[in-house]
């Protein structure tokens, strides 16, 4: 089964290494100061994002950092209080509905019909885009194929997993061949193995040249699909860019974690008073967090001759990663 | 709520794909759901028609359950366009989010209250013509003008299916629309000439009873039943027409404010 056949005929597959679209004038989303305010609470506070053409771009954010109210304005589903958008080339939210016949959504929460079968289910949303009976029959194997579901045309959605019904939910979204795909937090409730086949299509559909945008707080999720992400927070983008260069430029490459009991003489004292007395000393940055002190640092190699001199403390040495980047933008406190 | 909210619903063909998926899940139910809507009317036409109509004069003329055949299918048509319009449209909304699932695609919000308007009218116009035919065949009516019924549900039925979409703009949950029914259609029902004449009310009632859309549906269905034309076609049919375009301007308006935010 070919992936080029399920994604946008436009695009045109992109060959190893070669650069994304950087044009911005074929640009699937454009977004210029965009603000969103409910009442007195800035839910979007001024978003710029260019989008460009056969790239993953992921916007990462705590909940309630703006990623879904930023996703309903740029698909025409919410006026902004502000800014302007283009999405597939048109004005949004004035000519939003002709851009969404170029669009496929991947909502958050599942709006499969419970009433129909999973064929059902992607006639009835073909007809939506217009499309003809026997042209969306003529898609259904294959979509059904791509979400894993073959032979699966007259099973009920209630009969469906989790995973199942995503699987289904994405290739919903591509029976219009859209250019640009949207997902919201597209894994979010699933477990681990329906994860990794849901990146599996994913990463399909980009290698076949479908712009994909999606939101996510899992760290690994944008790491290994985004060639681009932005970090959002308040409403704001704080940063953007490849993930590797984002951690090169935001962090020092390695962190030592440091954890346990700390012994000094006969006294236990905690990591807290360990790295009051000796993080500064042995890393460009430290943080305690909890019972945890993580270290960040260049050039690893005093820090942990000190620490195997330690009794009672354990630690553990990893290059540095997206959260570490993330948890130093948008702070360690708990969002609810 | 902003002026935005306020603009005249965008009245277009797009509705079509949403009807038919609503008609695709009603076929796959159709049988409890026809018998379900002939059942109750005609439970009530023969019980109400035969038991108390053994017990009264003839009334206008005709025999009791002559003039109660007329009411039964103003009735029946008013409870299927409310029912599917509150319940069925609640859970579309609310429930399943099959609205939200329409509106990524190209279509907008008024495409899928318009589909549901439809809708509802559909299948008040179904509910309203089974029991027409039952009561025509037999034998309760004068076929005369029985046809002209028909124009009669449709309105009908447009306009309890707007009233039923602002409810359901409104509603937190289903329990809501239990207040409708209690202070809107039980009382109306009884002060609209479905069960007894009109001229029966004390005259202050009579008064709101002309300003209730089921009192202008009994007054155009009935003698069109009794095979003589209505009189003042034109105010009744002009009072059901406003209860289709400002209920449904005002449902669209408060739908927006409700999805749009």
């Amino acid at each position: 089964m070919s992936t080029a056949a399920l994604a946008s005929r436009k695009g045109g597959p992109r060959t190893e290494g070669s650069a994304v679209d950087t044009d911005h004038r074929g640009s699937p989303l454009v977004l210029r100061g965009v603000t969103k305010a409910y009442g007195d609470q800035r839910v979007v506070a001024g978003i710029d994002l260019t989008l460009r053409r056969g790239e993953c771009f992921t916007l990462l954010g705590p909940n309630g950092a703006g990623k879904t109210t930023t996703l309903r304005c740029a698909l025409g589903l919410t006026a902004p209080g502000g800014g302007t958008i283009r999405l597939a080339g048109l004005p949004v939210p004035e000519r939003a509905r002709e851009a969404r016949m170029r669009v496929g959504i991947v909502p958050q929460i599942d709006n499969l019909d419970p009433d129909f079968t999973c064929a059902e289910n992607l006639m009835v949303y073909g007809r939506y885009f217009g499309l003809r009976d026997a042209e969306i029959a003529a898609r259904i194997p294959e979509l059904l194929a791509f979400a894993g579901l073959e032979g699966r045309h007259e099973a009920r959605i209630q009969t469906l997993s989790g995973g199942m019904k995503r699987r289904l939910t994405l290739a919903r979204a591509l029976v219009n061949r859209p250019e640009l795909l949207v997902l919201d937090e597209p894994t979010t409730g699933l477990d681990p193995q329906a994860r990794h086949l849901i990146w599996d299509r994913l990463k399909q559909l980009i290698r076949s040249g479908t712009t994909v945008l999606l939101t996510t707080h899992f760290m690994d999720e944008a790491e290994r699909l985004s060639d681009r992400l932005a970090i959002l927070d308040g409403g704001r983008i704080l940063t953007e860019g490849a993930p590797r260069e984002l951690i090169a430029t935001h962090i020092e490459p390695q962190v030592v974690e440091v954890y346990g009991d700390w012994n000094e003489g006969s006294s236990a004292l905690g990591v807290e008073t360990w790295a009051a007395r000796h993080a500064a000393a042995l890393s460009q940055r430290h943080e305690v967090s909890g019972e945890t002190a993580f270290c960040y640092v260049t050039h690893p190699a005093p820090l942990l001759a000190h620490l195997a001199t330690q009794h009672g403390l354990r630690y553990l040495h990893r290059p540095a990663n997206l959260e570490d980047v993330f948890l130093k933008l948008t702070g360690r406190e708990l969002r609810d | 709520m902003t002026l935005g909210h306020w603009h005249p619903p965008q009245l277009s063909l797009r509705f079509v794909p949403v009807w038919r998926r609503h008609f695709l899940v009603w076929r796959k139910l159709a049988l409890p759901s026809v018998l379900g809507n002939l059942a109750d009317p005609v439970i009530y036409l023969f019980g109400l028609g035969f038991g108390i109509g053994a017990l009264l004069p003839e009334i206008a003329g005709v025999p009791y359950i002559t003039f109660l055949a007329a009411g039964m299918v103003c009735y029946s048509t008013m409870n299927s366009a409310s029912f599917e319009s509150l319940y069925s449209s609640f859970s579309r909304m609310h429930v399943q989010r099959t609205w939200e699932a329409i509106m990524n695609t190209p279509l907008e919000l008024d495409d899928v209250l318009v589909g549901e308007l439809v809708w509802s009218a559909s299948k008040a116009l179904l509910a309203g013509s089974a029991i027409l035919l039952v009561v025509t065949a037999i034998g309760f009516t004068e076929t005369r003008y029985a046809l002209w019924v028909i124009p009669v549900i449709v309105l009908v039925g447009l306009a309890f299916a707007a009233l039923g979409l602002v409810i359901t703009a409104l509603a937190p949950s289903y329990d809501f629309f239990m207040y409708y029914f209690t202070l809107f259609v039980t009382p109306m029902t009884l002060m609209s000439g479905v069960f007894f004449p009109v001229e029966q009310l004390p005259a202050a009632l009579q008064t709101l009873t002309a300003l209730l859309p089921l009192t202008h549906a009994v007054a155009l269905v009935r003698p069109l039943l009794l095979g003589t034309i209505p009189g003042d076609i034109l105010v009744h049919t002009a009072v059901l027409l406003a209860y289709i375009v400002i209920p449904f301007w005002l449902a669209t308006a408060l739908t927006r404010r409700r999805l749009l935010k």
